[in-house]
């Protein structure tokens, strides 16, 4: 709503302080985290919240007495896996819906549509048992190759391929390029923008999984970052508040730089999805 | 809402279909070639693959598991028919589920739309300075499902906690956050809507700032205060995505996992054991697959039906 009027100065003094308040309101949990973070963990058991006893201790002891890097290390491999695979398989499959003409088309792009109606934690028991029969539980894969492909992904870039300048195509056929070529050579380029605003969903859902890993990994090698916490919390650090808090600061930051960084392309792509 | 894995995002309105006439256009424009055949195999094969092995399998394979009794590894024993399904839905311990799921769900969505309205309406007037603002109220955007519920539990931590601490300097009565009943639910709902707040405010924000600015200024030369102006121009014109985020909302809240396993693990006495916890309880800790898969096959038909409700209603794309 952007309201051109010039506004009067008390009118501005109050929205910049409604807005200051409301920033700090939303903001709180993650403040209140954070310090308790620098403070020792006896400070915080004593209900001195206001200790000035302020040091990087629990950092020192989160990263020298916890496996959270191994945990970030996880998360990083498994969740850069996923994000490359649906980079390629999801564009692979919308350059079919959209370039290809097939028999069964019509059915084929139902048949994904559909997959959006099932969830994936409703499905957890076969597929527990699937990757179990497949040897595959306790690896990086188990957490990678249910996940290789999504529907949102595919409906998502069919979107934004559709709306390519249909001269380009006959460009292609003019200069003889094969599918592959043109797959490649023009269709990825042209839609850079999208299949950035996909990469940074895929990867930010597979580091955001919580149910499949917890199911599938029971080792320290495998567990990603979100059941790493978990597991924190059910050890003997359970009421060390200060490394706990550490940890929770160790694992937020980076993905809040990697969010203000890509915010851009989650604001396109989300509003792209959903009002054209 | 960014907590969705990469299959459980099934919520995009991606579904916006080209109307037939535009799809014939399309379809005229391309020369039909016989080897595009092949090359759809080959572009379509790995994504069916998987998609056929872990969304499409498992869900047959779920409905025929939640029509058998089964032993103690899922395997099946006696045919009963729909007896899984009736004993479920006559049971007061899973109605209850049902009932605390939809409150849950309920009190998510409205609460999560209502906040993320306040501050996109906010946020999007023009002030210098305003982005570093829109940039605050995203954050909670980045905050994963076990980072939330640390900073979480701690807040409502009864001995040590911020608002223990809180209620004391203030002289205020203590509550029990995660011990009693009613507060868990509450807590629950708060820490779902604080983490659902920056995905919502980022997408209702985009959708204000598109709102032609025509509109506003004809509504101040006529006078309109800001409050009619909110609520008979910006609500209208963001109809769609106001629609959009809130069945995504819904959608999400009914596949809650995370933050009960971390907070309240179900309890106290069932009173957070929704829907998908309770399938992992009833299978994984007390190997009942059986029931467990008859509870899946409840939750997808509650989720396909409002995956369904959006489909419609975004073909039609609401008003405009």
């Amino acid at each position: 709503m952007d309201i051109i009027t010039k506004p009067k100065l008390s009118r501005r003094i109050w929205d910049y302080a409604l807005l200051t308040i409301l920033a700090v309101v939303v903001l709180a949990p993650f403040l209140i985290g954070l310090w308790t973070s620098f403070l020792p963990t006896m400070q915080i058991a004593k209900g001195n919240f206001l200790s000035t006893q302020v040091s990087f201790q629990n950092y020192i002891d989160a990263f020298t007495q916890t496996p959270i890097l191994r945990y970030l290390g996880n998360s990083l491999v498994i969740s850069t896996a996923t994000m490359i695979a649906q980079l390629i398989f999801c564009s692979m499959s919308a350059y079919a819906f959209v370039f290809l003409k097939f028999k069964g088309r019509k059915f084929l792009f139902g048949l994904f549509l559909a997959t959006m109606m099932l969830p994936f934690e409703a499905e957890i028991i076969p597929n527990f048992q699937t990757v179990k029969a497949l040897g595959l539980l306790n690896t990086y894969s188990v957490m990678v190759i249910p996940f290789l492909t999504s529907a949102f992904g595919v409906f998502m870039l069919r979107q934004s391929f559709m709306q390519m300048p249909i001269e380009l195509k006959e460009a292609a056929d003019i200069e003889g390029l094969g599918h592959f070529q043109f797959y490649w050579k023009m269709v990825l380029p042209y839609n850079r923008i999208p299949l950035m605003t996909l990469g940074a969903y895929s990867f930010l859902g597979a580091w955001n999984q919580y149910l499949w890993p917890m199911l599938t990994t029971f080792s320290n090698d495998f567990r990603p970052v979100q059941n790493g916490l978990r597991q924190l919390q059910s050890e003997e650090t359970f009421n060390d508040w200060g490394m706990i808090q550490a940890t929770a600061a160790i694992v937020v930051i980076p993905t809040l730089i990697v969010l203000f960084i890509g915010q851009h392309y989650f604001k396109s792509g989300v509003n792209e999805g959903a009002v054209k | 809402m960014l907590k969705s894995p990469a299959q459980s995002t099934p919520t995009t309105p991606l579904s916006v279909e080209k109307t037939k006439s535009e799809i014939a256009d399309q379809e005229a424009k391309f020369t039909l070639n016989a080897k595009d055949k092949y090359f759809a195999w080959a572009f379509l094969g790995p994504s069916l693959l998987i998609l056929g092995v872990f969304i499409f399998y498992p869900m047959v394979k779920t409905l025929y598991l939640s029509l058998f009794l089964t032993n103690t590894v899922g395997k099946t024993t006696v045919f009963v028919g729909l007896s899984n399904y009736i004993n479920l839905l006559t049971s007061a311990d899973y109605l209850s589920s049902l009932g605390v799921t939809l409150f849950y769900v309920f009190a998510v969505t409205i609460i999560t739309i209502a906040l993320g309205l306040v501050l996109a309406n906010l946020a999007s007037k023009r002030l210098p300075g305003i982005g570093i603002f829109r940039t605050l109220f995203s954050a909670t955007m980045g905050v994963s499902v076990s980072v939330a519920a640390i900073f979480w539990l701690f807040i409502f931590n009864p001995s040590t906690g911020f608002l223990s601490l809180a209620s004391t300097w203030l002289h205020l009565p203590q509550i029990p956050w995660l011990t009693d009943p009613t507060a868990a639910m509450w807590a629950v709902i708060v820490t779902t809507v604080w983490m659902n707040l920056g995905f919502t405010f980022l997408i209702l924000l985009g959708a204000m700032t598109s709102v032609p600015t025509t509109l506003y200024e004809a509504a101040n030369i006529e006078g309109a205060s800001s409050r009619f102006q909110f609520f008979h121009i910006t609500i209208p014109s963001i109809s769609p995505t106001l629609f959009f985020v809130s069945i995504i909302t819904l959608i999400e809240s009914f596949k809650s996992f995370g933050l009960i396993d971390l907070m309240t693990k179900g309890g106290p006495t069932n009173a957070t054991n929704m829907l998908v916890y309770r399938i992992y309880k009833d299978a994984f800790y007390s190997g009942n697959y059986a029931q467990a898969s008859a509870e899946s096959i409840i939750l997808t038909i509650i989720i396909a039906l409002f995956t369904l409700l959006q489909f419609k209603v975004l073909e039609k794309r609401v008003n405009y």
